[in-house]
């Protein structure tokens, strides 16, 4: 565990140099919300509909940067001095971490401005707090793993897409549907389904992610 | 000659399960002519989902022994899975629409189908965005895997969850089988001719994936 957090530290530090994720990520999250803004108008849309549209701007800024981290390693030739002094799972923490933080990173700008600008109002704080972050766990889990299996084809962007979202759908469809109630359109207790889906997405997409990154890093 | 003889009885048993099922089972009354579906569609739903379980099944051992066979297999199985998949939908499609009044309304089914239509679309897209024939029979494995452990969300939880439409599965909460006899007897030789189908074609595109290994290994010797 010790390696993983020095893998973090050093990818941190790097992206500190750059900033490249952070900008691309968050300028994207702001671009989409701004777009749907927008799109909406004066209009005002339901609680229902912003529930997912939040959930939508979140998913495609996810799209948007999560994938680098290892992309980043491929490009610069760095993958192969990593396999060399890590064992892949302290390296799959390590790049898990450092998107989860990403991802945490955008929520906490973008999810009040989504506030301020779309009339949203939550109702159940705490709920709406867990449900953000089993959501995000689910998304990093799915996300981190794809983005190790495309940083070695070719036509990566546009394939990292296609390839997470059958992966990502359970966590996005109960997320929604758990935001929804957050919002106080379906009481609580109708939504204990779906954190416990989100629950078990979140360890088996974990498991299988640590269980087969071995051979991804190592092909 | 064993081989022709396997292919008659199967030609014989298929003309018998498309006649029982249009003219020999009963009706179910509150769907009436609409039941025959059920001959078809679920047979062909099964043979999906089995597909996608031998894909996995061959990406695992592929990720084990690392023969180049065994991910040809995988592939070979997706492909045979894609194309059930889709008649699957087709044929839910259609029913849908005379039992419902539309082709499409995202029923959690539906749903569910059509996520398994996209991650088969998703997996082949990655095939070929990959030269190299290592790296991704790999990466292509993994993600066959990926995809079939989070596949029980959609099959499973999701209608669970969310309120369907569609009839019981055969395999319900009850666990019975609300069919009378001759329903049954239909249903159940479809299910295995339907089967033995798929494991017909299933062979032969083995056989032809060996003998593609092979061509491609003379010509590299060449």
């Amino acid at each position: 565990m010790r390696k993983a957090w020095l893998i973090l530290q050093k990818d941190i530090q790097q992206e500190f140099k750059t900033r490249f994720a952070v900008n691309a990520i968050l300028l994207f999250a702001v671009v989409t919300l701004t777009a749907v803004s927008f799109s909406i108008g004066t209009y005002s849309a339901s609680q229902e509909i912003l529930a997912a549209l939040l959930w939508i701007i979140l998913f495609f800024s996810a799209m948007s940067g999560l994938s680098h981290i290892f992309v980043r390693e491929e490009e610069t030739h760095t993958a192969d001095t990593l396999k060399l002094v890590a064992l892949p799972v302290n390296v799959f923490w390590g790049k898990f971490f450092f998107n989860l933080i990403l991802l945490i990173l955008v929520e906490i700008i973008i999810i009040p401005l989504y506030f301020a600008v779309m009339n949203f109002v939550v109702i159940h704080t705490s709920f709406f707090i867990l449900v953000m972050l089993l959501g995000s766990l689910g998304l990093t889990g799915g996300g981190t793993m794809v983005a190790a299996i495309i940083s070695k084809a070719s036509a990566k962007g546009a394939l990292f897409t296609v390839l997470s979202f059958p992966i990502l759908l359970p966590v996005l469809v109960s997320a929604i549907s758990a935001t929804n109630s957050a919002v106080g359109n379906d009481p609580v207790s109708l939504t204990g389904n779906a954190i416990q889906t989100m629950i078990a997405y979140d360890v088996v997409i974990i498991t299988a992610s640590v269980l087969l990154f071995d051979f991804v890093w190592n092909e | 000659m064993v081989k022709k003889i396997w292919n008659t009885i199967l030609f014989v048993w298929m003309s018998g399960v498309i006649v029982g099922a249009f003219i020999w089972a009963t009706q179910q009354k509150a769907l009436k002519e609409y039941t025959r579906i059920i001959y078809f569609h679920v047979p062909v739903s099964w043979i999906t989902v089995l597909a996608f379980l031998i894909a996995a099944v061959y990406s695992f051992l592929y990720l084990k022994k690392r023969l180049l066979k065994y991910d040809a297999y995988a592939e070979a199985a997706n492909q045979l899975g894609f194309l059930f998949a889709v008649l699957a939908t087709v044929t839910g499609s259609i029913w849908a629409k005379v039992s419902w009044g539309t082709f499409w309304n995202w029923d959690p089914r539906e749903t569910s189908i059509f996520i398994l239509l996209l991650i088969y679309a998703a997996y082949f897209a990655l095939r070929s965005a990959i030269e190299e024939q290592d790296r991704r029979a790999i990466l292509s494995s993994v993600y066959a895997i990926l995809a079939f452990v989070t596949v029980p969300f959609f099959v499973f939880i999701v209608p669970r969850i969310y309120f369907s439409l569609h009839p019981d599965p055969v395999i319900n909460q009850t666990g019975e089988v609300n069919m009378d006899f001759k329903q049954r007897v239909v249903f159940f030789s479809s299910l295995i001719t339907f089967t033995a189908v798929f494991v017909w074609m299933l062979k032969t595109k083995f056989e032809i994936a060996v003998m593609r290994l092979r061509i491609k290994k003379l010509e590299r010797e060449k």
